[in-house]
């Protein structure tokens, strides 16, 4: 038997069937590589093993009355955006760090449910708002991958950068992530993991901390196009409890997975091919053109004329409706309180000492473009170009059933390095963002690696509820690549 | 610069965060930096074009008037940093 973390969740499912181990010796498998590794990685912000220890015990003793679910005890960490129910949730930020939900996100209620079980809470930008986890309240996470022949910390992409690297560190075999303007994707991609962000509407947004409502979306990262379909299957609900939740039924997602490309028509936008694109950034998107030709898809080039206008309405937009959301951390109701003379003072201590930079960054400029006299010329603007960014991919789709693209525009960079411009990090989002301004599902493949020697990623586009199609193609590319080399395990220390 | 230190000022008042000197000056330069760089989108032409009000086609359902939640008043004041009784306690507002 192979070494338990190494399992995927589609072998160790068959693994629980069989009974070739216990869910309580595969949970433990991963509470000890926690254990090992998060002081190097500080993936999660708050593991909680006696939870997930006595999850796993739970459920082995469901499994033995023959009541398993779809998830039946494989163990998984959480994006601490998802509120759990008397576990702390945070945002991974100051201003959340005493708050502990008296209740369960319907995504994570929907896995509990399946008999999932529970590592911990991951970290994450703060608020998600960040493209390398490195606004987190409680320190970056440190990518497991490195350069070749080099020991600098890479950021593991964000804002889901726990969900990305607990994947990649065999700490978790799966963890779920949210999305608004890449936070899944661009992850995924800079560590080698599979990343899917399904359509708006798919999954339920209750109980998950607010940044931008029009585009958050959750979905999961995992290390194989196969798991993210099984883990998919079971985030994805109606829920009357979320107004944008879709009452549509859930396809068998995993049925999805290796039906192929043939018959299938794939779209390539030349609006991606942006000036200064690294030339192996080129290279590996042309390369996964070649390998869904030769797999029996035909290619056809598409335009989308509005791209290059996606990441500045996006940076309209989203503060927009962050600062709305924010609004609610006043110091009353939860949270952290500072003092002040009055209750106007109150409010304005506690939300500057309770969040970060790059939040107080996005709350002003939101607020700037709602404001009296400026919401005409910004935050409707963008709203008519968001119009535009959707008829382009309509217009696209009447033609293909899905869009290539890289995920991002280089591989994970340095600690540090982006952080003194906001616009240079916000670039990392510019191939990610217009599928969250259009509402679409777009998913992640790790397509191999860079000259540096970490990874790269590609990026596939589905209609709107059309994740299976970007399964089937995923599962294409995800094979044709081969398995990506595994990051050297530099991070766990001696037990 | 799209945005002087009393706008900086202004918005951070109304968006209630308390801001120091050093950080007027910093976001000044930021905010403009960042409001610059989005206008670019004076380019686009949405004369004839209506704004995206939601993303997905479908009409927001209504559900039936009902009462189905409540009698939780200790969940929610769990995590409120200061109760008395079942309220919220805020400075005083009212002389």
């Amino acid at each position: 038997m192979s070494k338990l973390t190494e399992l995927t969740i589609a072998e160790a499912r068959e693994g629980l069937r069989e009974k070739s181990f216990s869910s309580r010796e595969l949970t433990q498998a991963h509470v000890d590589a926690v254990e090992a590794a998060n002081d190097a990685l500080n993936a999660f912000v708050l593991p909680t093993p006696e939870r997930a220890l006595d999850m796993a015990k739970a459920s082995d003793a469901r499994r033995k009355k023959g009541e398993a679910g779809a998830l039946e005890g494989i163990p998984l960490g959480v994006k601490d955006l998802f509120c759990t129910r008397d576990v702390r949730t945070t945002a991974c930020s100051h201003i959340l760090d005493r708050f502990t939900p008296t209740y369960e996100s319907t995504v994570t209620a929907n896995l509990w449910a399946q008999g999932a079980v529970m590592l911990g809470k991951l970290n994450n930008d703060e608020f998600a708002m960040g493209s390398s986890n490195e606004t987190s309240y409680y320190g970056p996470v440190v990518n497991p991958w490195r350069r070749k022949g080099s020991s600098a910390k890479l950021v593991p992409g964000g804002s889901s950068g726990g969900s990305s690297a607990a994947v990649a560190a065999r700490l978790c075999m799966g963890a779920t992530a949210t999305d608004t303007g890449g936070s899944i994707r661009q992850p995924a991609a800079v560590t080698g993991t599979v990343g899917i962000k399904p359509t708006y509407g798919r999954c339920s947004r209750f109980g998950i901390v607010a940044f931008a409502s029009s585009l958050d979306q959750a979905g999961p990262i995992a290390r194989t196009v196969q798991d993210a379909a099984i883990l998919l299957q079971t985030m994805a609900s109606h829920d009357p409890r979320d107004t944008t939740s879709v009452d549509l039924p859930v396809p068998d997602y995993e049925a999805a997975v290796g039906q192929g490309v043939k018959g299938l028509t794939i779209g390539i936008p030349k609006e991606y091919r942006v000036p200064g694109m690294a030339p192996e950034i080129e290279a590996l998107w042309q390369r996964g053109v070649a390998w869904l030709k030769s797999a029996g898809a035909k290619i056809k080039d598409v335009s989308l004329p509005h791209t290059k206008y996606a990441l500045p309405s996006y940076y309209i937009v989203a503060p927009a409706e962050a600062s709305s959301n924010l609004a609610r951390y006043d110091g009353v109701r939860y949270g952290l309180r500072a003092k002040g003379a009055d209750v106007i003072s109150m409010y304005e201590n506690t939300r500057a000492e309770g969040f970060g930079p790059e939040v107080k960054r996005r709350i002003l400029i939101g607020t700037y473009v709602l404001s009296a006299g400026y919401y005409d010329a910004y935050y409707l603007k963008a709203q008519k170009v968001r119009t535009l960014i959707k008829r382009d991919f309509d217009t696209a789709f009447e033609a293909v059933d899905a869009i290539l693209t890289p995920t991002t525009p280089g591989p994970a960079f340095a600690l540090g390095e982006k952080s003194g411009d906001p616009v240079e990090m916000y670039l990392n989002d510019i191939f990610t963002v217009t599928v969250n301004m259009a509402g679409l599902p777009g998913m992640s493949i790790p397509a191999g690696l860079s000259s540096e020697g970490t990874p790269l990623g590609l990026q596939l586009i589905g209609k709107p509820f059309d994740e299976e199609t970007l399964f089937r193609v995923g599962r294409v590319l995800e094979e044709a690549a081969g398995p990506l080399a595994k990051p050297h395990d530099w991070w766990s220390k001696a037990a | 610069m799209s945005v002087d230190r009393a706008t900086v000022r202004r918005i951070a008042r109304l968006a209630r965060l308390a801001i120091t000197d050093e950080e007027e000056a910093r976001l000044e330069q930021e905010l403009s930096f960042i409001l610059d760089w989005v206008a670019q989108l004076d380019e686009v032409d949405t004369g004839a074009v209506e704004p995206m009000t939601r993303v997905a086609a479908m009409t927001m359902k209504m559900r039936q008037d009902e009462v189905t939640d409540g009698f939780c008043a200790d969940d929610i004041l769990k995590n409120a940093p200061q109760v008395d009784d079942a309220y919220f306690v805020v400075p005083k507002i009212v002389e």
